[in-house]
């Protein structure tokens, strides 16, 4: 589904990302681990097509298209999820509301009708219960005020209404207590099949005893330096990055 | 002739209208001195530093429009707020219009100024508040002063609430190549009496309009005064709009403006604090585009403790048009313990458009809180890319953020279906669907 082909990007002339090969197939679920400041949330954005970053050399390959040149919202129409890190908060405009217009932009891309009204509160409805989301919660201006775990709820809630081909998690585990985040990690494994994948990025091994992972990867001054199975989330855990940057050098 | 020799030569021609034995008249002549003398203000001066009245003095306005012209009200019905039952207060080409008109003496007054100042019964009131707030040597409002006639007269006594809104409009029909209008607005609204408001000033052609506005706004105490100023106009119309309010104990008088339209917008609104706890709040949205322009000019006098005063204003600029945000807050000696909080935020949309913003303090006392900010930015990235990830094309992406950015200022519209009104207008003003209702 998704091919990442030795990709190096930055941001004014800045290497961020030197030289990453990844490739998820349909049905996969994907670990990027990392130390701080090692490139993982770059690739989130530069997969989801954020613009402020320049690829130098490689490319991203969605089921064999070559995505360069590919809009953020056309990524999107083409089934890429992006949940953020630090969700933004829009004023004014509520959850539901927000959902409508995200999915009617959709619909219109795929040169659809808007989704009929009784349709879209089915949905809403089907969707909100997955994620335990309660009803007032939907009437709310989107992320305002929302705490750390709502916003997380909030970004699943959304994929789960989107549908996406390939969803990236960007580390959604970060601000949850043990609660929050069971609901988010079930919400999640609802929604995977053998049509869909997921690329969960994290700094911890603690999602992954619930979003169980079909392969990890390591990444370390924006390459992967290690891949491997979810036994290396744990080998991390148990002896922190040092090791594998020491790999890296070697 | 320009405009100012125009004017002066013409107040002899008005007093052969007015009744001259009238108090009010000595208030008109001893503003017409002072207009003589200053004429219109200059960028020479520091209030009008960003905002030139020059062209608008080459033109040669119409001051007294010649004949009476009407309007049918479905042609006008959308500037109305049709939605609700409101009583309205309307003027064509500054003449009152009894059809489009909805007036009461029911407990309240919601009436002419051309009655006040002649019937009997308002003189005591007219004594004691006519001009009472209104600057004595600002140019432009000793100008309307002068020609002070008629507008809007609204009185609510102690304990008195009118049954609905009010809606003050002023319609220009163009039947003048341009015409310069000076409505003069009076409302009090005495010792725990609440009204709301809502004002507009629409010109119907492409016809030059100039209008120069004085309201005074009196509310005693524990009144509670909601005004409304709705500025969307045509391209050739230009507003200059000078309010001047005059606070008791316990009062609250929120003004909202909303100024999404016209050519040149110049907002004077001043607050004067007489009392305790009182609450000033200004708010205001502007969303420019073309060559628009749009001043605002806003003053907190605090002259006792405990008062708080809250001011709001969010803009939004593109193409060439330019906002000015003047915010001035003076804090007595006297005044311990005010809350004085001032806000400015200002998105540029185009490399072409101008903010000044400036706020301005004089705190005389010591145990004060004081805040204010400004801010001039572009839209923020981040929040662009997190709206496009969810396949909202940039373009609308765009215009959701600025409605959220323009939207919090609403919150306090406490008119459902004015609020409703405003939401659209900026949805329509920043030129997108939003796909869904608001």
């Amino acid at each position: 589904m998704l091919k990442v082909n030795n990709l190096h990007a930055g941001v004014e002339g800045n290497e961020i990302l030197n030289g990453i090969n990844l490739e998820v197939k349909a049905g996969e679920v994907h670990a990027i681990m990392g130390p701080n400041g090692s490139g993982k949330s770059t690739l989130a954005s530069v997969i989801a097509g954020k613009e402020e970053f320049e690829i130098t050399e490689g490319n991203i390959e969605l089921n064999g298209v070559d995505l360069k040149d590919t809009s953020p919202e056309e990524r999107a129409h083409k089934g890429i999820f992006l949940s953020f890190q630090y969700p933004v908060e829009i004023p004014g405009v509520s959850v539901t509301n927000f959902m409508k217009t995200a999915i009617n932009e959709s619909r219109k891309a795929r040169g659809l009708e808007d989704m009929p009204a009784n349709q879209m509160l089915k949905l809403i409805r089907e969707k909100s219960e997955l994620l335990e989301i309660d009803r007032k919660f939907l009437s709310r201006s989107l992320n305002e005020g929302f705490s750390g775990g709502e916003k997380k709820r909030n970004e699943i809630f959304q994929m789960a209404m989107l549908e996406p081909k390939l969803a990236i998690l960007d580390e959604t585990d970060s601000g949850l207590d043990i609660d929050a985040l069971r609901i988010v990690a079930n919400g999640v494994n609802k929604l995977k099949s053998k049509d869909n994948a997921i690329i969960v990025i994290t700094h911890y091994q603690r999602l992954l005893e619930y979003i169980v992972p079909d392969f990890v990867h390591v990444l370390h001054d924006g390459k992967i330096v290690k891949s491997g199975t979810k036994e290396l989330a744990l080998e991390l855990e148990e002896k922190g990055y040092d090791w594998l940057k020491n790999e890296s050098v070697v | 002739m320009d405009l100012k020799d125009k004017l002066v030569s013409s107040f002899l021609a008005f007093e052969n209208n007015v009744d001259v034995e009238h108090p009010v008249h000595d208030i008109r002549s001893e503003a017409i001195k002072n207009f003589e003398l200053k004429g219109f203000p200059d960028r020479k001066q520091e209030a009008w530093k960003y905002t030139s009245l020059n062209s608008l003095q080459k033109i040669d306005f119409s001051i007294f429009p010649k004949g009476i012209n009407a309007l049918e009200y479905k042609d006008v019905k959308q500037y109305f707020l049709h939605e609700i039952d409101t009583y309205k207060i309307v003027f064509i080409d500054g003449v009152y219009s009894s059809f489009l008109s909805e007036t009461t003496h029911d407990g309240v007054d919601i009436c002419l100024m051309s009655a006040a100042l002649s019937k009997p019964m308002y003189k005591q009131i007219i004594d004691v508040y006519f001009n009472a707030v209104a600057s004595k040597d600002e140019s432009l409002t000793t100008l309307n002063t002068a020609f002070s006639k008629e507008g809007a007269y609204i009185y609510i006594p102690k304990n008195k609430m009118p049954k609905k809104p009010i809606e003050i409009l002023h319609f220009a029909t163009g039947n003048e190549a341009a015409l310069l209008l000076q409505p003069r607005n009076l409302i009090i609204a005495e010792e725990n009496a609440e009204l709301q408001i809502i004002e507009r000033h629409q010109s119907l052609t492409s016809n030059e309009v100039l209008t120069n506005s004085v309201t005074e706004i009196f509310a005693a105490k524990n009144a509670i005064v909601d005004y409304y100023k709705v500025q969307n106009d045509v391209d050739n119309a230009s507003l200059i709009d000078n309010t001047y309010i005059s606070q008791k104990s316990n009062s609250v008088v929120k003004v909202h403006t909303f100024s999404f339209g016209g050519k040149l917008t110049r907002n004077n609104l001043n607050y004067y604090q007489n009392g305790e706890y009182i609450d000033s709040t200004m708010k205001g949205v502007t969303i420019l585009g073309e060559k628009q322009h749009v001043d605002h000019h806003t003053l907190v006098h605090h002259r006792e403790p405990n008062c708080e005063s809250h001011q709001d204003y969010k803009g939004i600029y593109g193409e060439k048009s330019m906002g000015v945000f003047n915010g001035k807050i003076i804090v007595d000696k006297i005044a311990q313990k005010t809350n004085a909080f001032q806000q400015n935020n200002n998105i540029l949309i185009s490399d072409k458009a101008t903010i000044n913003t400036k706020p301005q303090l004089e705190i005389f006392a010591d145990d004060v809180k004081c805040s204010h900010g400004c801010t001039i930015g572009q839209l923020d990235e981040e929040a662009l890319f997190y709206l496009q990830t969810r396949g909202i094309p940039k373009k609308e992406a765009a215009a959701l953020l600025m409605y959220a950015f323009a939207n919090n200022v609403l919150a306090s519209v406490r008119i459902p279906e004015l609020k409703m009104r405003i939401n659209k207008l900026i949805a329509n003003k920043l030129g997108v669907q939003l796909g869904f209702d608001l």
